[in-house]
């Protein structure tokens, strides 16, 4: 075990972890912007409405991430006629590759589980919402989106630990996030196992702190629900089960 | 698909002969990179190509054992080397004091120097002034990266790439102002080809050892001093016997094994 | 059989010549068939580690649950890109002391062969999660039948407990294995010449990325589609006799 190598290099790693977090809540907070429209949309019982951000969520969930990220870091840099546009400034740095990537991706997986959220509303809140005179915006504002949001909130929890794993690939396109900066390591010192088991340690702090963060989240916003339903209290505060695909 | 299956068995077969390999060199397992031509890339059926690919040929035959290659990215190069996955690395790895701490190194067989290329019209200058400002792109854990942070990470953005077909796509795309390799590496592989046209050496050549080290050379692991010896009698062996001045023809019109 | 592949293979030549200057056929679909095979021999071990780790977490012995706690906690804690390189540097290390202390001498873990067992160790950990909740989803009164009628422990567990629990696990199972077929692109990262890693080597040497990287993300839309519809067939089949709502 090569300590040494690690204890000098750990500036780098609270750097690369600094990185990492920008680029997650960055990425969180754009995705949950594309995400709201796209999975109202996706609910909605129209083909001509759902059939457009259907296909996205299938788009960004059917291919890997890592593909995407590529396609667009590196994809974009093929074509003449982008790099001489507008975006390029933009698309010419790694890191804003590296956050759309992330946001797009996140915002087809989130729009997903708003969705299912969204159809398994209970009919009878919005009969009752009806029978007092509500519009249909008022419905979805006050009524229906409310509640998704709520059932939605562990699978969300899920969804953020996983965009902060998702986040490592970053490393991977010339950004020193936690994993670039074990990268470095590792080919600086040929430390891959001491490097690595590093930033995996980061990572897991990181997480342990998101879970622990949702488990009080939801006990405020599921409050309501704690002495029936012991099923979901004992769900509160776990590590994600599996993802949607 | 043929290849794949025999690709597995011969796996297979590895891990039951595994104990046989170790002492009589018969089979010698060699690391090499692919994404760095002219010395070392993969053609469209996936066959390995380039000066390093022929050396290696030549070496094995010089001292007639059987290799397989196996390839391997480069950041890994080492770590897998000290792993057993292979014996020896040809993947144009400079011989450095701190590649020594970890390896054992052969003699050299070839030895270019380093440069820096700009694209043209850029018009920027190599100097500490020069660099103020500019992103430079390198291949992570070369001679070249070590180099550039050691001299000019207080003024210039590095930019680090898995491979050096990597560095190459993103200068193509804008994303780096200067590009550091080794400079006949840059010049087949990138100056010379379509996508390269824009593109011009500039600055001085660098040979410092303090970062090159003296030339490239075969790694291999400490303890294997019996396989170092067989290495360097045939990097000699293919001097004399003209075996390399062929190999060099092929690639380059000067001489790539400098002085 | 050996003219039959020369002849299909003169077809496909013939077919794909110059598609994707020459690089789509054999190379990219080779590493396709490696993708394809890398994912079904890791989900197999998937399913073989999560039934061991379920079992594990729900025995009565407090070693079995520790030591299973400690694996889904680390694994999913941490990305899997982190585990990856862990597991692949680290493990051939491990194996090597090994193999020392046995007077084996070197065994080779080949790429294919270390991807695999990275894989599946760290979706049999999802695996595990799935299995557990959908055991522990098996109506009681089922259970109590079994033994009621004289069966012992064992026996309740395979002819009552695990055939029942089956239709309960198969959505998480789904979802696990639509997240492993994606990340056996994360493969590519240490040199297993998956599909991914030929597209990559193919940009770099065309320098046309996009080309590239597209139809890899084309290849597994459809790996994806056909996916879904197995898992459709397997949740038709094991939910004959549910009653749905």
């Amino acid at each position: 075990m090569d300590v040494a190598a690690i204890i000098d290099n750990l500036p780098l790693y609270f750097k690369g972890l600094g990185i990492t977090l920008s680029l997650v809540s960055g990425a969180l907070v754009c995705g949950m912007v594309l995400a709201i429209p796209i999975g109202l949309l996706a609910s909605v019982r129209n083909p001509l409405i759902w059939a457009l951000p259907k296909a996205y969520i299938y788009l960004f969930t059917g291919t890997p991430l890592l593909v995407q990220m590529y396609i667009i870091y590196y994809g974009t840099g093929q074509f003449e006629a982008l790099r001489e546009s507008f975006l390029w400034p933009v698309l010419k740095e790694a890191y804003w590759c590296a956050l759309i990537a992330f946001a797009l991706n996140t915002a087809a997986y989130t729009a997903e589980i708003l969705r299912g959220a969204i159809e398994q509303t209970y009919y009878g809140e919005i009969e009752a919402a009806r029978s007092v005179g509500m519009s249909k915006a008022t419905i979805y504002r006050r009524i229906i989106l409310p509640s998704a949001f709520r059932r939605a909130l562990p699978a969300y929890g899920n969804e953020v630990i996983f965009m902060l794993h998702g986040s490592a690939l970053a490393g991977i396109i010339t950004i020193v996030d936690l994993f670039g900066a074990a990268r470095i390591v590792n080919s600086r010192y040929f430390v891959p196992f001491e490097s690595f088991i590093t930033a995996g340690f980061f990572y897991l702090c990181v997480t342990f702190l998101i879970v622990w963060g949702f488990k009080l989240w939801e006990k405020r916003w599921h409050a309501h629900l704690r002495p029936r339903d012991t099923d979901a209290a004992q769900k509160v505060g776990k590590l994600p089960v599996s993802k949607p695909g | 698909m043929k290849r794949l299956t025999l690709a597995i068995l011969s796996a297979a077969l590895v891990l039951v002969s595994g104990a046989a390999i170790a002492k009589e060199w018969k089979i010698v397992r060699i690391g090499v990179e692919g994404a760095y031509p002219p010395f070392s890339s993969v053609t469209t059926s996936g066959e390995l190509v380039g000066f390093d690919i022929d050396i290696t040929k030549a070496l094995c035959k010089e001292m007639q054992v059987k290799c397989s290659m196996v390839q391997q990215d480069w950041d890994g190069i080492i770590p897998a080397l000290l792993a057993r996955k292979y014996d020896a690395i040809i993947a144009s790895m400079s011989i450095t004091e701190k590649r020594k701490k970890k390896v054992a190194f052969s003699d050299k067989y070839y030895n270019t120097p380093a440069k820096f290329a700009r694209k043209k019209g850029s018009g920027i200058e190599i100097s500490k002034e020069g660099l103020k400002g500019k992103t430079v792109g390198v291949q992570r854990a070369t001679t070249h990266d070590e180099f550039i942070t050691g001299e000019f990470d207080d003024t210039a953005t590095i930019k680090r790439y898995g491979t050096q077909d990597e560095a190459y796509l993103d200068a193509v795309a804008g994303r780096v102002d200067l590009l550091l390799a080794d400079s006949v590496a840059m010049d087949d592989g990138f100056l010379k080809t379509d996508k390269g046209k824009d593109w011009e050496f500039v600055g001085p050549d660098y040979t410092d050892p303090k970062y090159f080290g003296i030339g490239v050379g075969i790694a291999i692991r400490k303890q294997d001093t019996d396989l170092v010896e067989m290495f360097n009698k045939a990097i000699a062996g293919i001097r004399t016997k003209g075996t390399y001045a062929k190999i060099n023809a092929k690639y380059f019109d000067f001489d790539v094994y400098g002085d | 059989m050996a003219d039959l592949a020369a002849s299909l293979d003169r077809i496909l030549h013939h077919l794909f010549d110059n598609f994707l200057d020459g690089y789509f056929y054999p190379f990219i679909l080779e590493g396709l068939l490696l993708t394809i095979e890398l994912f079904l021999l890791s989900l197999a071990l998937s399913v073989v580690l999560g039934m061991i780790g379920a079992v594990a977490k729900l025995s009565k012995s407090r070693i079995a649950q520790a030591n299973a706690a400690v694996y889904t906690t680390v694994i999913r804690g941490e990305p899997n890109l982190v585990t990856i390189f862990v597991i692949f540097y680290g493990g051939q290390i491990l194996v090597n002391n090994i193999g020392d202390k046995l007077g084996l001498g070197y065994i080779d873990v080949s790429e294919f062969i270390a991807g695999t067992i990275t894989l599946g160790v760290i979706f049999g950990s999802y695996m595990t999660e799935t299995f557990r909740g959908a055991i522990l989803a098996v109506p009681r009164g089922e259970i109590e039948a079994g033994y009621a009628y004289g069966m012992t422990a064992s026996k309740v567990f395979f002819r009552i407990t695990l055939p029942a629990s089956i239709r309960h696990a198969l959505p998480g199972f789904g979802n696990n294995s639509l997240v492993l077929l994606k990340d056996t692109a994360l493969l590519s990262l240490i040199g297993l010449q998956d599909m991914l890693f030929r597209a990559q080597q193919a940009a770099g040497a065309t320098r046309k990325p996009f080309t590239f990287y597209f139809t890899v993300a084309v290849i597994y839309l459809i790996l994806t589609a056909l996916s879904k519809l197995g898992l459709r067939w397997l949740n038709k089949r094991y939910s004959v006799g549910v009653r749905r709502a």
